[in-house]
């Protein structure tokens, strides 16, 4: 009798938890959007941040003082709203929009202005400076002397030289305005309780498994259409996609380009794509780079030109990195590998950007040509040389042994032997920094949507700083140099493009890389999840999102 | 017996210290450098040498160890390069989720291993035999991720009677305050969390269970059969004692020896995450945890989580010999 009652309390306790299936799928609110993300975020301070995920709630709860126009690197302005900027271009004014509060109530203005900017540059400015590492601001700001207050709704932005990238880099998420009465009252766990003036408050974050944000009630703009947006973290690929096939989560990042296919069948589910701010490429290092003894990121006259670690004879030759040039067939590695998700790059920078040079014409695959190079250089038998491969797929590289592969086996077509050489992530970027490599792989994402960001920290020689490089085909040209600080001291936008493109000219001839592709960004969503708009930058913005 | 525990509590001070001196050898033996992997593509130096020095990563690794353990020793395992929060608050928002998950899946292997190893050995070579050691051989070379992903392809996405992934429903409004959200759900008197958290937790815990069920239903098999052959099983046969009275209640009891090891080992090897389960099923898990905090060279964070999972499996394996006492009267602590 005992044992009966026991198996029909098992039976009903079974029955109950299959039935609230239903209760579970009808709790969906209309204003509620579950997104899907790969990973959790890391810290929840704008200026402390340096990835994806961690960006990506940031970008919905904070502001700057200009932000992005809708879909597009251009600027327009947000917390500011209007600017000046000074006869030699050294300081820019700011008349910041009045009315605004944090999400914590406070006022904003313009000492959360100073605040923001100086706890990021000031190492006197305690206990601020000591809370976070502030990892962009050393390249991406290291022309800014100071943010000063004029009066309660007026800033001041000095700088050391005049840069034109500056406008476009004061929308990164890096200097978005954070509330100064907030961080006093956090302090070093500030990160954890973030309060910005943007359209959506933090709500709760449950660590590696979602973090909540609610609509801002008081926010200076139209109020949010979406009541709630939940970052939901759900790592693995396909698990992702099912969540948002029963509709668990109503949007995804980074789906798997193999699910394509079924995504594109389901006409519950839309994929938006988009090419990406990004470029994945070979580097072959031509052998020369400076050791920047005082770290000013400049080569001074008194820093000379010294071989590189990984000095390798034949990468000297011009011909001989044409003739790689003309042997990978990038056609094939974008399909096969990249599974047609990517487009093939011709330049260092995405086509969409400004100063793109379309009138070059890509090294077209031709092992023959390639072949004649070699033998035209003296290498008719090849040679063998070292391969550094990414250990981690990055948005711009989809399996780099994959692709190490394939350059391998094209190589071997013409005679050169590929051996490989994998190392863990950090170590990678430290020994290809240093100039050990003699190839490697590799690839950027922008950060601000200026082709400065592209063209002088990846291809500029002041870049060619062995153990700082960021410049890992140590393309040592000072003309190229010459062009594109010219470029960044000037504010006229067709002068900057035809810079820019005379660069891409010079690279194209001396040919230190192999581009491969620009990959798409890939988002998908249900079909009833309208007003998204994809961001060159990646960057998630969810302000205009609603549900039908 | 107390004396025993007492002894034994003891033994774990110098187990922590040299598990923390291995784990601290290991990690900075490693290639690899936690503020470079941190800074990204194209830091500057500087800010590479601010981080260094923020973490004391420029001093002597012996400095280092010494600073690490006099922090310790004070109960502060420092804060995480990665994420800046407490190592310790870390482990506690994690471990919770990790603890259910394994006692769930724990629980399952043993009811279902230990009556598939029975009913096998007590009907050596017979069809159901064959069939259960046939799952079991299934079970311990299956993928778990596969696994998983079938599971959820089946109940979630088919069927659609269970959820994805996940801990629980997130839109069930929730109150956390040990972190274990059944007992939080109890305690609150949230049914519907309860309900959900239950949920969440039957196919993770069914994909992490299969392994050790299959394992733990091949050791009762074998070891049963052994005690089945004893004389002292012969003598109750020979009694005249029913089939299920010799089975059930004397063989079984002298059989669990072994099983019970088993399961002290796998319990504690789970109870410090289960990567693959917890990547498939979205659970906030302690093993995605540790294995991103080594991907990312996290040293205060790696050495606190090893130092965790030392402290876990001592006491795992303290509680199995306690147990032992209670199934085998001739075992004596003294």
């Amino acid at each position: 009798m005992m044992k009966n009652r026991i198996w029909l309390a098992l039976l009903m306790g079974v029955g109950l938890i299959c039935s609230a299936t239903f209760v579970g799928s009808a709790a969906l609110a209309g204003g509620t959007l579950v997104f899907g993300s790969s990973g959790d975020a890391v810290r929840l301070d704008p200026a402390d941040v340096t990835d994806g995920e961690s960006i990506q709630r940031m970008d919905n709860i904070f502001e700057g003082l200009v932000e992005y126009k809708s879909g597009s690197t251009e600027i327009q302005p947000c917390l500011a709203t209007s600017w000046e900027t000074s006869k030699d271009g050294k300081e820019i004014t700011f008349h910041l929009r009045k009315g605004v509060k944090f999400h914590d109530g406070t006022d904003f203005d313009a000492d959360a202005v100073v605040f923001s900017l100086r706890r990021q540059y000031d190492k006197s400015y305690f206990p601020w400076h000591d809370y976070g590492e502030w990892a962009y601001w050393g390249y991406m700001f290291y022309d800014v002397a100071k943010m000063v207050k004029i009066d309660d709704y007026t800033v001041k932005l000095i700088l050391k030289n005049v840069n034109a990238s500056i406008m476009t880099s004061l929308a990164m998420f890096t200097v978005c305005i954070v509330s100064p009465t907030n961080a006093a009252k956090w302090g070093p766990d500030t990160f954890k309780h973030p309060a910005g003036t943007g359209p959506f408050k933090f709500v709760e974050w449950v660590k590696a498994d979602h973090i909540t944000l609610e609509a801002n009630d008081n926010y200076w703009r139209e109020r949010p259409k979406l009541d709630r947006l939940i970052f939901k973290v759900v790592p693995d690929p396909s698990a992702r996609l099912m969540a948002l096939e029963v509709g668990e989560v109503q949007g995804i990042e980074y789906p798997d380009p193999t699910h394509f296919d079924r995504i594109k069948a389901n006409p519950d589910l839309k994929l938006l794509t988009e090419p990406g701010m990004n470029v994945g490429y070979m580097a072959m290092n031509t052998g020369y780079g400076y050791k920047d003894a005082n770290g000013n990121g400049v080569r001074d006259p008194d820093e000379p030109w010294v071989k590189t670690p990984g000095y390798s004879e034949p990468l000297t030759k011009k011909e001989v990195r044409q003739a790689i040039n003309y042997a990978i067939n990038k056609k094939s590695i974008v399909d096969d590998i990249y599974k047609g998700t990517a487009v093939v790059a011709k330049n260092g920078m995405p086509p969409f950007m400004l100063g793109y040079n379309d009138e070059i014409e890509d090294y077209p695959y031709d092992p023959q040509m390639a072949k004649k190079l070699l033998a035209e250089a003296g290498y008719p038998d090849g040679f063998e040389v070292t391969l550094y491969v990414m250990p981690v797929s990055r948005p711009y590289m989809f399996d780099p042994p994959k692709i190490g592969e394939a350059i391998q086996s094209y190589l071997a077509a013409v005679g050169i032997t590929v051996k490989f050489y994998q190392v863990d992530w950090g170590t990678y970027l430290q020994e290809t920094e240093a100039g050990n490599h003699q190839m490697c792989l590799l690839g950027w994402t922008g950060d601000n949507g200026d082709p400065d960001n592209f063209m002088n920290v990846l291809y500029g020689p002041n870049a060619c700083s062995i153990g700082t490089a960021g410049n890992y085909g140590f393309y040592n040209d000072e003309k190229a140099q010459d062009l594109l600080s010219k470029a960044l001291q000037t504010y006229d936008e067709s002068k900057r493009a035809e810079y820019y493109q005379k660069v891409q000219e010079m690279i194209h001839e001396a040919a230190p890389w192999v581009y491969l592709a620009h990959s798409n960004q890939n988002v998908v969503f249900r079909k009833n999840v309208e007003g998204y708009v994809l961001h060159p930058t990646s960057r998630k913005f969810f302000y205009p999102v609603w549900i039908e | 017996m107390k004396w025993y525990i007492l002894k034994r509590l003891l033994m774990l001070i110098p187990v922590l210290l040299g598990t923390s001196i291995i784990a601290f050898s290991l990690i900075n033996l490693a290639p690899g450098d936690p503020a470079r992997t941190m800074a990204g593509e194209h830091a500057s130096q500087r800010t590479i040498n601010a981080i260094r020095e923020k973490y004391g990563l420029d001093k002597p690794l012996y400095i280092q160890y010494g600073i690490w353990l006099n922090r310790a020793l004070h109960g502060d395992m420092g804060r995480s390069i990665v994420s800046n929060e407490y190592v310790t608050k870390e482990i506690f928002d994690r471990f919770p989720n990790t603890f259910e998950l394994t006692f769930f899946a724990m629980i399952l292997a043993i009811a279902i291993g230990t009556m598939a190893g029975i009913i096998s050995a007590s009907k050596q070579y017979s069809a159901l035999d064959y069939t259960f050691m046939g799952i079991a051989l299934f079970g311990v070379s299956m993928p778990v991720f596969w696994l998983g992903i079938m599971l959820m392809m089946i109940f979630g996405v088919y069927l659609r009677w269970l959820p994805i992934g996940g801990r629980i429903n997130i839109l069930i409004p929730f109150h956390r305050i040990t972190g274990f959200y059944l007992l939080d759900s109890i305690i609150t008197g949230n049914f519907a969390a309860l309900i959900s958290t239950l949920r969440y937790l039957i196919l993770p815990s069914t994909a992490l269970a299969t392994i050790p069920m299959a394992t733990i239903a091949r050791v009762s098999r074998s070891s049963m059969l052994e005690v089945l052959r004893q004389d002292f099983i012969r003598t109750e046969r020979a009694k005249g004692l029913s089939e299920r009275v010799v089975i059930y209640k004397h063989a079984v009891r002298n059989a669990m020896i072994p099983v019970i090891t088993v399961i002290g080992l796998n319990f504690g090897l789970l109870l410090a995450g289960a990567i693959l389960t917890e990547t498939v099923f979205s659970w906030p898990g302690i093993g995605r945890y540790v294995v991103n905090a080594v991907r990312m060279r996290d040293y205060p964070a790696v050495q606190g989580c090893v130092l965790f999972f030392a402290l876990v499996f001592v006491i795992v394996n303290l509680v199995t010999d306690i147990i032992y006492v209670y199934i085998d009267p001739r075992i004596h602590y003294k």
